[in-house]
């Protein structure tokens, strides 16, 4: 470790430096005093610079060579990189030496930069990071100011008593406002809006003045040296090369190499491969001790025996009590994958297979469509974590995938008292139903106050109610809503982007269950339920869906040899219909000049289209209209305006 | 298929005075097209490739069939002169030789013969004539770009009679904006001449047409299924009322003397070749068909070569697809092979498709909503 000479030129006063090695022993990894340590995270909203302000940190720093250094370097997945999103968090341990007094010595002190997942989705990875904190930089970019993501997950730490730096990144952009967004920070966190920094990732301007505001304000981490060893997983991921990677905080104790662990929420026990730290690539160290944070290896293969938030604790002297805040992932939203060419089957077995290694919260298990044929009804975090887990199985696996409407987990009580879970409109049960109830969301809206009327609408017309309204400052206004999850996951995304001009932000996190009056709109094909447009809606718009599906199908599929009715159907009641007409003809008169060529080629293609063609009883449906009135608008159900 | 095969030939003539607006025909309006490619010197360019198809059948031992079918097609041929004509027919006849009963057609633009020329074809050798009449209706006729006066049709009819040639009239229906009214009108306008044959097509706006980009841009309704299927049913019934039986999904003659042999020869994938730029040709197995454009067309004559875009040897499976899509098309009805295609024989009757009597023999024989979901009954005996 080159703590000493990594250390910036720190202005022409310059205190005395103890030796290189002086100061890296006292940082070194299993030795170093918590006094020493410094655990922080950034939380920030996708694009408001937290990558390229770490890349900042890590030159800085000295971790990561100049030449090696490759823009956002912490953001490993393709998927992370275009998107600009983290999805992963990771951990990187970095010295930083700071002059404490008028002696003018130089102290070491080693800073554990926690990435936190920027997305909705994984609010409670997110919980999980913050838990292995001691404070948070709150960065903000300083030309649009705070997003409702950010302000939730800001909200979570201060509900964890992190010390939290408030920071104004991009103060180099020319729409840049400082001022008026310091004082919304200064607004939300108190304090003074001086007390804000103003950096600029871009040209490093101010990340130094971070540094040593971290050491000054984040607390140092506290634990009982001799207790049995705890340490808390905020992180674990796949490596093809090395098998799961877990990344702990240590709480109390001290892990060493070759020892056994015990996890606890399992209670199987592993070898210690190798412990370490990450600066940013590994390192195997001595161990970790107290308030330290680094990876375990144990030559796991799945990342669901090294699960976020459980506590990992010596086998021989094991911890009694396990640290607090462990929750199983718990899949919130369901869709049917399916391959697009049904011989694709067993790829995506294997790529799903190969995902769950590096995905806890992704469960899978296989499902038949009759419109669709074979394929598997996946569980998702959320939307996103949903579109993340196709797109890589798309784009990693080179699967041509298409996925039914997402929905909810619902509970059915009968009238008899018997209790059903439904992950799938088909299981939703016939008989005589007494209530069904549904997971809610508590939902954080930020919009320029321009909008609030706008949104107001959107989430009246989605089931919501409105909880709170805050001004954060003179035009931005924070929204606060209760909404069925249900309602959420279609495209209120898009609907809110698009009447807000994409300034609006949301965030939500779960809030319990409310009981409604859902229903099941089936979508018949001459009388022949296609079990892939089912659907479970509020009665309300049961209608609205009916008629929007069975137009929808309408125009997709082609006519037959016989009037083929398309129907919505509640229960037995049809609710809305619509009628394909026979086709009268299809023959094609011409034959120019002797082309048979081209005919017969016209019927290998007939041949090959009939082999994709799905049979609904009599009906002849192509594939691709399954595909088409999937894709075209996921948003099934939603009055558009 | 064995050299005994009857043998035809197509000559296609690449030019017309005017391009209509639906046609994707490999047709050009200029006279000047350059060389060989020019319309003067086209009758000899085409005999050039008569005498290389000559030593080409000699090389696959195909040669020493007389010629059964001749077919004029365009384009307009006649507007060439006659005489031109009347020497390509000629090649045709000093290379291979035609039968004594062989059937030649020229098609024919309504304004483009007079009876001189008409007398001058029947002597040269021509025995039937098919003129592009299309509708009877004036606007559907401009709809289409056509430019004879309707009135014109019965004077080249008769001309043609009184010449000796069998008559065919073609007949187009769907044309946007044609009524079944309209429709009517033009058949009993055919009927009223009394032709020996009348083929009567539906209308397609293929992509890349003058009439498909006016469609596109709204400035014509697209043609209709329901409405092509209710005029063909019209025509159907009067052509079958007025004594013409259907021997093919698009065409009628009022005995089976009158059928025409050539086009007969398509859908029984009988061998022909096809002279000209773009023809298509069928030998024993293999589809051929010569480059598109007249002036590559006459370059590749011009240095010895055959003219051939591209060959297509035909598997056995193309072979069998190939019998089933155009055998399925003639009166006579398709022999069904095979146990699996057999056993969809009676769903079809069932569904109106099929005649009854025939299927108990093992025939699929199309009838009228049969002949109208060609292709659904093609899709469903190969399946």
């Amino acid at each position: 470790m080159a703590a000493a000479t990594s250390l910036p030129p720190r202005g022409p006063s310059l205190p005395p430096i103890p030796s290189a090695a002086d100061q890296a022993n006292r940082i070194a990894p299993a030795a170093t005093a918590p006094e020493l340590l410094r655990n922080f995270c950034i939380i920030a909203h996708i694009d408001h610079g937290k990558s390229t302000l770490a890349d900042r940190m890590l030159q800085l720093t000295g971790v990561v060579d100049p030449r090696q250094m490759r823009a956002q370097y912490l953001d490993r997945m393709d998927i992370e990189r275009e998107r600009g999103i983290t999805i992963k968090s990771q951990a990187v341990r970095m010295p930083w030496g700071v002059h404490e007094d008028e002696s003018g010595s130089v102290v070491p002190y080693a800073l554990n930069m926690i990435d936190t997942p920027g997305h909705v989705d994984f609010t409670y990875e997110v919980s999980r990071s913050l838990a292995a904190c001691e404070g948070a930089v709150l960065l903000v970019d300083a030309a649009q100011g705070i997003e409702a993501q950010t302000l939730a997950n800001l909200y979570l730490a201060m509900e964890n008593d992190l010390a939290i730096i408030p920071v104004l990144n991009k103060i180099d952009l020319p729409a840049a406002q400082p001022e008026k967004y310091a004082e919304e920070l200064a607004n939300l966190i108190g304090g003074d809006p001086q007390d804000c920094l103003r950096v600029s990732g871009k040209t490093g301007e101010g990340v130094e003045a971070l540094l040593d505001r971290i050491v000054q304000e984040v607390p140092a981490p506290v634990g009982d040296p001799d207790a049995p060893a705890r340490a808390m997983i905020f992180d674990s991921v796949y490596d093809v090369y090395r098998g799961v990677v877990t990344y702990v905080r240590v709480i109390d104790g001290h892990l060493s190499p070759r020892e056994r662990i015990l996890m606890h929420s399992t209670r199987a026990t592993h070898e210690l491969l190798e412990i370490g730290v990450s600066s940013p690539e590994p390192k195997p160290s001595k161990g970790l001790g107290v308030g330290e944070v680094g990876y375990l290896i144990t030559g796991v293969k799945d990342v669901r025996q090294s699960r976020v938030g459980d506590t990992v604790t010596n086998a021989a002297k094991p911890a009694k009590d396990a640290l607090a805040g462990y929750a199983d992932p718990k899949p919130m939203v369901f869709s049917g994958l399916y391959p697009i060419d049904g011989s694709d089957y067993p790829d995506l077995r294997e790529a799903l297979d190969k995902l769950q290694l590096n995905d806890a919260a992704l469960t899978y298990e296989p499902e038949t469509s009759v419109a669709l044929g074979f394929g598997f009804r996946c569980g998702f975090l959320g939307l996103l974590h949903l579109e993340i887990v196709r797109e890589r199985l798309e784009r990693e696996f080179n699967l041509d995938l298409i996925s039914t409407a997402p929905n909810v987990i619902y509970d059915v009580t009968m009238e008899d008292g018997k209790e059903i879970v439904v992950t799938n409109p088909s299981e939703f049960p016939a008989g005589k139903i007494g209530s069904v109830s549904e997971p809610l969301v508590k939902a954080t809206l930020l919009t320029p106050s321009d909008y609030v009327g706008t949104i107001m609408e959107l989430c009246q017309s989605r089931r919501g109610s409105l909880q709170g309204m805050d001004y954060l400052s003179e035009d931005r206004v924070e929204l606060r809503y209760t909404l069925p999850l249900a309602e959420i996951i279609f495209d209120f995304f898009d609907q809110l982007k698009s009447r807000t001009r994409g300034y609006a932000t949301l965030d939500y996190e779960l809030t319990g269950d409310a009981v409604a009056d859902l229903v099941k709109v089936d979508i018949l094909l001459q009388g022949e339920p296609v079990d892939a447009f089912s659907a479970i809606v509020h009665r309300d718009k049961a209608y609205s869906y009916g008629v929007m599906m069975t137009e929808k199908l309408k125009e997709l599929i082609p006519r037959q040899q016989f009037e083929v009715p398309i129907q919505a159907a509640v229960g037995s009641r049809i609710i809305a219909r619509e009628t394909i007409r026979a086709m009268r003809k299809d023959v094609l008169a011409k034959c120019y000049g002797g082309d048979i060529s081209r005919k017969r080629k016209l019927l290998e293609k007939q041949k090959e289209g009939k082999k994709r063609m799905k049979n609904i009883g009599r009906v002849e449906v192509p594939q691709e209209a399954f595909v088409a009135a999937l894709s075209s608008d996921a948003g099934g159900g939603k009055e558009k305006k | 298929m064995p050299p005994s095969s009857p043998f035809g030939v197509y000559l296609h003539v690449p030019f017309c005075s005017v391009r209509c607006g639906y046609c994707d025909f490999n047709t050009y309006t200029a006279t000047e097209l350059g060389g060989g490619a020019s319309q003067a010197a086209y009758a000899r360019t085409a005999a050039q490739e008569i005498a290389l198809a000559d030593v080409e059948l000699r090389r696959r031992g195909l040669a020493g069939r007389e010629v059964s079918t001749v077919f004029f097609g365009g384009g307009t041929p006649t507007l060439l002169p006659t005489a031109d004509l009347a020497s390509m027919l000629a090649s045709v006849r000093d290379t291979w030789g035609l039968a004594s009963d062989a059937e030649v057609t020229t098609e024919a633009n309504p304004d483009s013969v007079g009876l001189e020329d008409l007398v001058a074809l029947r002597e040269a050798g021509f025995t039937r004539v098919s003129f592009g009449m299309q509708s009877a209706v004036p606007h559907v006729l401009a709809t289409l770009d056509r430019t004879h006066d309707p009135e014109r049709v019965p004077q080249v009819v008769a001309w043609a009679k009184r010449a000796g040639l069998a008559v065919s009239l073609d007949l187009i229906y769907g044309t946007p904006g044609e009524s079944v009214q309209d429709w009517r009108a033009s058949v009993a306008a055919v009927l009223a001449l009394e032709p020996d044959h009348v083929s009567a097509y539906a209308l397609t706006i293929e992509p890349g047409t003058k009439m498909h980009a006016r469609v596109r841009r709204g400035e014509l309704p697209g043609v209709d299924g329901d409405d092509q299927a209710t005029k063909y049913e019209v025509v159907d019934d009067l052509l079958e009322q007025a004594g013409y039986g259907w021997y093919e999904i698009s065409n009628w003659a009022r005995s089976p003397e009158q059928r025409c042999r050539h086009n007969v020869a398509y859908w029984r994938s009988h061998d022909w070749w096809g002279i000209g730029p773009g023809a298509h040709s069928h030998l024993a197995g293999t589809r051929f068909w010569n480059v598109k454009h007249p002036r590559a067309y006459a370059q590749r004559l011009e240095d010895g070569e055959l003219p051939i875009q591209e060959t297509e040897a035909l598997t056995a499976e193309q072979v069998a697809d190939e019998q089933v899509l155009l055998g399925i098309r003639l009166v006579e009805g398709l022999p069904v092979e095979g146990r699996a295609a057999r056993a969809q024989l009676p769903a079809m009757v069932q569904e109106g498709l099929l005649e009854p009597g025939a299927a108990a023999a093992g025939i699929a024989r199309l009838t009228r909503s049969g002949r109208l979901l060609a292709d659904t009954v093609v899709g469903r005996l190969v399946a």
